[in-house]
């Protein structure tokens, strides 16, 4: 059953909406990018609630007016408006009050959860409203629904697209360096704006599937989970949208499945583990590459100090130096010189040597900044100046080892 | 409004070698809350010139420069570059913001940095093309970045930082290039590099203006100099305006008189 859905047989209507669904969360992802890109994460949760209220407000409107109130189209109309009130609002509480963003983020969302709430439990008291479904709208929910709504929702997704990949180098340049791209012409609080227009898109367009709590994580795990894997932005856009597609595809398929499962929770356990999977084994920028890299410094630290130690004849107190040491067969468990162990001190004791004359002098300024501790001065500099280090250095001084 | 008409916050007009002038700002005002941080300052930039706009901390250097580019919304007051509202004249203006005004760990590589000084001339929906990007190369190359770029822009040392800024600023081929604190922070080598390419920029007939905070390199760098505090105290040639007496006007007790006395001229 679960196979027959993820290969898309489980008939037309549920194959539409699964990939429906899919093409949702890649527009998701790639809007998402730059909203977390601009640091304005949080404001797409205040979105996506104050869209309840013009859900509940459509429906009544839709009933006064003799129909049946259940229209996708009407309530995702109902719902962009309360959007964009709230929008405002927020934009009005940071510009207009001393409060901060994340206080005015805060203050919209709940107030307008809590009305839209209000709104809901007003509705089920309707005759008409019993069977409305609209607690749908919270959590997300594919069962029962229409071709037209699935086609609205595939048309929709991929309009917000078509409009983020036309507009995604403007809207780079602005979260990269808002002041540079406002000083070459951008019109920075416009272009803000029409981000936030795209995310209110996108919350509309998602609401009957991945449900108003939810959909903030379609807009930002993508994203997040993209960052482990690419160092450019359109290396990000690509990753997020396909892990926003993926996640979409597999939360309808599911819940094609299990009709009784919200929508919104199994697409977020689909892209949570997306992201946990980044997090630890991403190969640049994963906890478990970050581990490594860290302990492969360490013990090339530790090993040249303790070869620097062998060449001056200083006794080795540290465990772990003398630990690596043996094991590369470069000391003795007393902490006596193998013979590889000499020819290696006496070459790095050499090297620093080199380096030392190098920092002292003005003409090797610049190699002189690659300097660590680690890296060796034959990688830096070429064979005649090194030889020119070694004349400045004088005959060697009896190394003893 | 054309240029002759603009009146001059002490209510004189505009004279028509001022309108010519690279930047001319008139009675700019800004203000964050009550308290202005720049009030009513006229400025005027000749064209060809290379000014150091100094000041103490909290002065308004950066947000007179801000001001006039329209990054940021002024309470009152006007610029102009090269005789046209700054607006019209976007694509003679290159800027290069300070260094820590952004997040360096942005996904994102040198070259595609540099790239940004190119979006004006591509347009919404132009294509990047190799002739961009070899525009681009040329720009690193000029402040000596070309191996660096595609290093993370989160790699690079302050001064490589500063370096990839003003190749963005090269790559918008412009007539006035306005820097905020360009050595701020940076090491000799690049702040060699970069009074390098100013010059050179100059020498080419470009205006060059450039928020300053080292005195002791004012000379040496540039031909003009505008103090201010909050007000305009001086403008004018070094000779004119980097005087002693101009400098303890603009930094009051802030700065000890013998150090004014070795950095300034006419001491």
């Amino acid at each position: 059953m679960l196979w027959s859905a993820l290969t898309l047989q489980l008939g037309y209507n549920a194959t539409l909406v699964t990939l429906g669904a899919m093409l949702l969360g890649i527009a998701a992802g790639v809007t998402g990018t730059f909203l977390f890109l601009r640091k304005r994460a949080l404001v797409s949760d205040a979105i996506s609630h104050a869209t309840l209220p013009g859900v509940g407000i459509a429906f009544i409107i839709m009933v006064a007016l003799g129909g049946d109130g259940r229209s996708l189209l009407g309530l995702m109309l109902g719902s962009a408006a309360s959007a964009w009130v709230g929008l405002l609002c927020i934009g009005a509480l940071t510009r207009r009050t001393r409060l901060a963003e994340d206080a005015a983020i805060g203050a919209v969302l709940s107030v307008f959860f809590g009305i839209g709430i209000v709104l809901l439990t007003f509705i089920q008291t309707m005759s008409e409203g019993r069977q409305a479904g609209l607690e749908g709208f919270l959590l997300g929910s594919t069962a029962g629904m229409l071709y037209s709504d699935a086609v609205i929702i595939a048309v929709g997704g991929a309009v917000v697209l078509g409009a983020v990949i036309a507009f995604r180098r403007p809207l780079s340049a602005v979260a990269f360096d808002p002041e540079f791209a406002a000083s070459s012409g951008l019109n920075v609080p416009r272009l803000d704006l029409i981000m936030m227009g795209l995310v209110m898109a996108i919350t509309v367009v998602g609401l009957k599937i991945v449900g108003l709590i939810l959909i903030v994580a379609l807009l930002i795990i993508p994203p997040v989970t993209a960052r482990f894997w690419s160092e450019r932005v359109t290396g990000v856009l690509w990753v997020a949208g396909f892990v926003g597609g993926a996640a979409g595809f597999v939360g309808a398929a599911l819940s094609a499945v299990a009709p009784a499962l919200p929508t919104g929770p199994v697409i977020v356990l689909v892209l949570f583990s997306m992201f946990a999977l980044s997090l630890l084994f991403a190969p640049a920028r994963g906890v478990l590459a970050a581990v490594l890299k860290h302990l492969s410094f360490q013990r090339r630290v530790h090993i040249r100090q303790g070869l620097l130690a062998l060449a001056q004849g200083q006794p080795i107190y540290e465990k772990l130096t003398l630990r690596l040491l043996r094991r590369a067969g470069l000391a003795r468990a007393d902490g006596v010189a193998t013979t590889d162990g000499k020819a290696r001190a006496a070459k790095a004791l050499r090297d620093e040597r080199r380096w030392q004359m190098a920092r002292s002098r003005e003409e090797f300024a610049l190699a002189a900044t690659f300097y660590d501790g680690l890296t060796e001065i034959e990688g830096v500099l070429t064979s005649d100046q090194i030889d020119e280090l070694d004349r400045l250095i004088g005959p060697p001084t009896g190394v003893q080892v | 409004m054309s240029p002759i008409e603009l009146a001059t916050s002490d209510g004189t007009r505009l004279s028509e070698a001022q309108a010519d002038a690279a930047l001319a700002v008139r009675g700019m005002t800004v203000s964050y809350g009550q308290k202005p941080a720049v009030f009513s300052v006229d400025m005027t930039v000749p064209a060809g010139s290379m000014t150091a706009i100094i000041g103490p901390n909290g002065a308004g250097k950066s947000t007179l420069l801000k001001a006039a580019l329209g990054v940021i919304t002024p309470l009152a007051g006007t610029a102009q570059v090269f005789g046209q509202p700054v607006a019209q004249a976007r694509a003679r203006i290159a800027y290069v913001p300070q260094r820590a005004s952004v997040d360096w760990d942005f996904p994102t590589r040198v070259l595609d940095v540099v790239l940004m000084g190119l979006y004006r001339e591509l347009g919404l929906l132009g294509r990047l093309r190799g002739a961009h990007k070899a525009k681009a190369m040329e720009c690193l190359e000029r402040v000596g970045m070309q191996d660096f770029a595609r290093r993370q822009i989160g790699q690079l040392s302050g001064g490589q930082q500063q370096r990839v800024f003003l190749a963005r600023a090269l790559a918008q081929n412009a007539d006035l290039y306005l820097l905020d604190e360009p050595f701020a922070g940076v090491d000799a080598a690049t702040e060699k590099a970069i009074i390098d390419v100013l010059q050179a920029l100059r020498a080419e007939g470009k205006t060059v203006v450039a928020v300053h905070h080292d005195l002791s390199t004012v000379a040496d760098y540039f031909d003009r100099v505008f103090l201010i505090n909050t007000t305009r105290v001086a403008e004018g040639t070094v000779e004119q305006a980097f005087t002693p007496q101009r400098l303890q006007e603009a930094y009051g007790g802030r700065l000890a008189t013998a150090q004014l006395g070795q950095t300034a001229l006419g001491a």
